[in-house]
């Protein structure tokens, strides 16, 4: 039989997705069902001085309208569930819906329910609501001088933290090199804008007390979990489903207030209620991504060993604290500072900042693409200071292969990595000292190419569920599976993460298969389902396949070993003699005897004949907890051309080369490299969301914000080196987020590196035609550039 | 999303429509309606009742006029991309409309409902502006016919007046041999033009016999560019280009936003207006 692991095989879960046969949270229909709609704030900050609701309670078809105040005693408010711990952290009280003040523009006013969605609509133009407006403050470093206005009165300067990492001796690295160099960084915030915007359907049975709330969820367990704390309902009476789930990006991790809401007036009412965002509503209130303000500075030798790295960083929250947005700009970020390199001497200062823009939470990356993009945005700055070549800088810092586990200034102990490899496999694609001598000659006639290098590191596989529990993550990391085999030697297999895009229906499935000698047809996975799947911790932080499906393949071997022990059995053979082949336990020498897994199957099942002292039945229940996380790693090259004249940006080529260890199914990771590229280089070139001073959100829309089309992306080259794990059996690291962490960097160091003769050292993303063009003219203007080009 | 509640009704007839718009009940036309819906959805526009006159025949298609072109204001982008006479003697119609949307906006989308929109960063202005077109119009009053360059009046603003229904566009033949050019620096998210130009030149012999070119996405209107006159009579020199596309801006109110200042939309005229008359050049025969 071929082996299935590692076999580009179709995705299993695209028939239906591509045939509208899939069911999302809003396809869910149940009778008497009703419909929710929220009144949310027009203004980013402002004391709601009257609320009136009469006329909208009197509307057509209304069943019940809530505010702030009728709620406030009936749950408790959303909790945020990463308390990073030795940071003063601060969290504000963020209730359902907002009872004297709101926060920001889409900070939840009131709720309308009514019987169907128009009516909802309708009915919530009628609420009328005096507020009286305070000032705001979107920009993160702003909102955390002395001055700002102040959001919330228990949180002075709206500092939410200050969390600092350090490792070495910066101040005297810093002190002693030759070479120093600094960046202001601004890293834009992102809307998440998964296909799919949040949606939530609540269903309270009276006389069971059970309520069932089906949930655009990343992590169903989570919202269990969650739920019950702001419901005050018992978690086992809870069962939360994520259905198909659309794309979540981090966007649906966390828990707000609205699935909240929909299950309170469920309760309250004793129908179903459902809620669906619409895209202006997505935009303005699902959590947001990045939004930093960095000062960065790195230093070194002259012959260009990296000796240190300095950051004060301004992390914008949002009005509120959402559920992992703590843990995002600090233990995901601050800690990875290091990147693939030897930096001895590392210190980090991030403040968290109330703000009065949306919530800021994980957005694909989460923290990590922060990091890499600033520590590869200084290696360049501090190559090209040094007056050296940033691939032979990257070459001569990164950590060397035969040093892991390499333990990094910040603490980290990274598990495995061959840097260089990915390196020189990335440059195998190109020619770089050809390229390096087109670039200088075309300088001299106005053509502006240039290269940009990114050799990222990520941290995934999130995580031991110790140190889970040591930097402040409310929950466990570890993931869970069942795997249950029915007579007839069908498969299923019932997991805790829950994928929502990555694919693991089909690589979970062949993982099962590949080690019971089985079709990949004869196993399904089951997901997203609190009642019949075992407590897990969800999809996000590139980590289900490193620790659900290191889950699965535990609860395989589980299996298999039983299934074993029949066999044995019934051949009447020691379990020592038998060996497996071609999917069949047989007696060594003797392959006549076989059993195939699909005849123990059914022994097991039927129990008629079982091995002394051996229960009937076969399945297998594994908790998987791994002992460090994963580090995935590559080299990315991206090649542009800049026009001068409009600032146009054209990607030329773009060269991703991964290595997440063994490849499960080199086709899905493949796509999860391409989308994540593509949403790297949409950071890069085009995507922001802007709030203008008084906090409104100038892109409320598609039409303002940039989010890319396959016509304006590149084609993507991939390819892998592949360097094992040894923290999970699979060897397997992790791929959803690495194209996004390294992409961004790519691009901005590529046209950084085209514009070199005019001298230009930094350019904010995205790289728009306009922000571009004027760096150019800011920069002719300063008379910055030789004008010549000399590298 | 949801719109404010309206009626809809399928229009039958034109004289049905024409007794609609003279009714002023605050019925509002729906042809693809890539722009009204929207507007709908965001409660932008809260019309009582909508009137589909996509399916009305004598509103579609594209027919030969006096060496020219008629095109029916319910005709979709698509069909224009799809028209033989079209292709053959205004290439430049074809040439925008591959830029606009996405397929299923093509299909849909229809030439009438964009100029009767007037969106100031729309691409069909311009291009009916350089083609010297004739916008009709009726109203149970009667007919008329406006000029292009007359028609476009500010951001969503026309000539047209409240009973009045955008019948056809007609394109009179260009000059003998004319080439022609849209340069278009879209919106990464929109696709709407930060700046465009659309150019047509005509030469004899190596002389510049004829030139219009018009800009969008500027400000609140279209606008045809005087500078290029100064083209007529030359060889077109590429100090004259220079000069007509360094100078293409003046007068003009530029606004900026925040995908383009104004200074970067100024600057992207000039380059705008040389690119299209360098297309528009190297295509004339």
């Amino acid at each position: 039989m071929p082996t299935i692991f590692g076999s580009a095989i179709k995705r299993r879960e695209d028939p239906r997705l591509i045939t509208g046969s899939a069911t999302y949270t809003d396809d869910v229909k149940l009778p008497g069902m009703t419909y929710a709609a929220f009144l949310r704030s027009p203004y980013a900050h402002a004391k709601i001085t009257r609320v009136d609701v009469s006329a909208a309670r009197q509307a057509p078809g209304v069943i019940a309208v809530y505010t702030g105040n009728d709620v406030k005693d009936k749950a408790v408010p959303v909790p945020c569930a990463w308390n990073v711990p030795n940071c003063e952290l601060k969290i504000p009280h963020h209730h359902l819906l907002a009872c004297d003040t709101v926060r920001y523009a889409g900070d939840g006013v009131a709720m309308v329910v009514a019987e169907t969605r128009a009516q909802a609509r309708d009915a919530v133009d009628l609420i009328d609501v005096d507020y009286d407006p305070l000032p705001a403050e979107v920009d993160p470093e702003k909102a955390a001088q002395a001055g700002a206005p102040q959001f919330h009165a228990d949180v002075p300067n709206n500092i939410a933290f200050k969390w600092v990492v350090a490792g070495g001796d910066a101040a005297g690295a810093f002190e002693r090199a030759e070479v120093k160099v600094q960046l202001r960084i601004v890293q834009q915030r992102l809307l998440p804008t998964a296909m799919e915007p949040r949606a939530a359907v609540a269903s309270y049975n009276g006389g069971s007390g059970q309520l069932t709330l089906w949930v655009t969820s990343q992590n169903p367990h989570i919202h269990r979990f969650l739920c019950s704390v702001m419901l005050k309902l018992p978690e086992h009476r809870i069962r939360v489903i994520a259905p198909e789930v659309g794309g979540g990006f981090g966007s649906k991790i966390p828990a707000y207030p609205d699935e909240a809401m929909v299950s309170l007036a469920a309760m309250d009412l004793g129908r179903p209620v459902k809620w669906t965002e619409d895209r202006s509503e997505n935009y303005k209130v699902t959590i947001h991504g990045r939004d930093h303000i960095e000062h960065v500075e790195m230093c070194g030798t002259r012959d260009g060993r990296i000796t240190g790295l300095r950051t004060r960083v301004y992390a914008g929250l949002g009005a509120y604290a959402s559920t992992a947005a703590p843990g995002i700009p600090t233990i995901l970020h601050g800690l990875v500072y290091s990147g693939a390199y030897t930096i001895p001497n590392i210190e980090g200062t991030v403040y968290g900042v109330y703000t009065s823009g949306a919530p800021v939470d994980a957005y694909r990356g989460a923290g990590r693409p922060e990091a890499a993009y600033l520590v590869e945005r200084l290696v360049d700055t501090f190559a090209r200071a040094a007056h050296l070549d940033p691939v032979d800088v990257r070459r001569k810092n990164f950590i060397p292969k035969d040093k892991f586990p390499y333990t990094v200034a910040t603490g980290l102990i990274y598990d495995s990595g061959n840097y260089e490899a990915a390196l020189d496999r990335a440059l195998e694609k190109i020619d770089y000292k050809r390229f390096r001598e087109e670039q200088q000659a075309g300088w001299k006639d106005g053509k502006y190419r240039g290269i940009g290098l990114v050799s990222y590191i990520e941290i995934c596989g999130l995580g031991p569920s110790q140190v889970a529990g040591a930097v402040g993550f409310g929950g466990g990391l570890y993931d869970s599976a069942i795997v249950r085999v029915y007579p007839t030697g069908m498969v299923r297999v019932y997991i805790g993460a829950s994928p929502h895009g990555q694919g693991e229906e089909t690589t979970f499935a062949q993982i099962v298969a590949e080690e019971f000698g089985i079709p990949v047809e004869t196993v399904e996975i089951v997901h997203g389902d609190t009642d019949n799947t075992p407590q897990g911790w969800g999809t996000y932080g590139s980590r289900s396949t490193a620790v659900c499906g290191s889950a699965v393949k535990v609860a395989a071997e589980r299996v298999k070993e039983k299934a074993k022990k029949i066999a044995a059995h019934l051949l009447e053979a020691n379990e020592a003699d038998l060996e497996w082949k071609d999917g069949k336990f047989a007696v060594k020498g003797s392959p006549q005897s076989a059993r195939a897994f699909g005849e123990l199957a059914l022994a097991a099942n039927v129990g008629w004949n079982m091995p002394p002292g051996v229960e009937p039945g076969l399945e297998a229940t594994a908790f998987f907890d791994p002992t460090n996380f994963v580090y995935p790693f590559g080299t990315h090259i991206c090649l542009v051309e800049v026009d001068a004249d409009t600032g146009k940006v054209d990607v030329q080529r773009y060269i991703a080369v991964d290595d997440c260890g063994p490849q499960i199914n080199p086709m899905i990771v493949q796509g999860q490299i391409h989308g994540g590229v593509v949403q790297g280089l949409g950071e890069a070139l085009q995507e922001i969301a802007i709030y203008d001073e008084s906090g409104q959100l100038l892109t409320g829309t598609m039409m303002d914000y940039a989010v890319p089309k396959a016509s304006q992306m590149p084609h993507i080259e991939t390819d892998h080196t592949v360097t094992p794990s040894p923290v999970n059996p699979l060897g397997v690291k992790g791929c959803g987020e690495a194209g996004t962490i390294a992409s961004a960097a790519a691009v901005v160091n590529a046209v950084v590196d085209a514009l070199q003769p005019f001298g230009i050292s930094h350019i904010d993303k995205p790289l728009t035609p306009a922000r571009v063009w004027a760096a150019i003219q800011a920069a002719k203007a300063s008379g910055a550039g030789n004008g010549k080009g000399a590298h | 999303m949801i719109p404010a509640s309206f009626e809809y009704a399928r229009a039958g007839s034109l004289r049905e429509v024409l007794n609609a718009l003279a009714a002023k009940d605050g019925t509002k036309l729906v042809a693809g309606g890539h722009s009204l819906i929207p507007m709908l959805k965001f409660r932008l526009a809260q019309p009582a009742r909508l009137l589909d006159i996509a399916h009305i025949a004598e509103l579609r298609g594209v027919s030969e006029y006096r060496r020219g072109a008629r095109i029916g204001a319910g005709t979709t982008y698509r069909e224009l991309m799809e028209s033989d006479i079209l292709r053959e003697r205004f290439p430049l119609i074809g040439e925008v409309c591959r830029t606009i949307g996405d397929l299923q906006v093509r299909n849909r989308g229809t030439i009438g409902g964009a100029v009767a929109h007037a969106d100031p960063a729309s691409d069909m202005p311009a291009v009916l502006i350089v083609l010297d077109a004739l916008i009709n119009v009726r109203s149970k009053r009667g007919k008329r016919a406006i000029e292009a360059r007359d028609f476009f009046q500010g951001a969503f603003t026309t000539a047209l007046v409240e009973d009045e229904l955008l019948t056809d566009i007609i394109l009179p033949p260009s000059p003998r041999g004319a080439g022609s050019a849209y340069v278009s620096f879209a919106q990464a998210a929109s696709g709407y033009a930060i700046v465009a130009a659309a150019a047509i030149v005509a030469r004899t012999r190596k002389t510049v016999s004829h030139v219009e070119v018009a800009l969008t996405g500027l400000g609140d209107v279209a606008h045809r560019v005087e500078s290029t006159r100064q083209l007529v009579g030359t060889k077109a020199e590429p100090e004259v280009l220079d000069k007509v596309a360094a100078e293409a801006a003046a007068g003009i109110e530029i606004q900026g936003d925040i995908h383009a200042p104004a200074e970067y939309r100024r600057h992207l005229t000039a380059v705008a207006v040389r690119r299209a008359l360098d297309a528009a050049l190297a295509r004339a025969r």
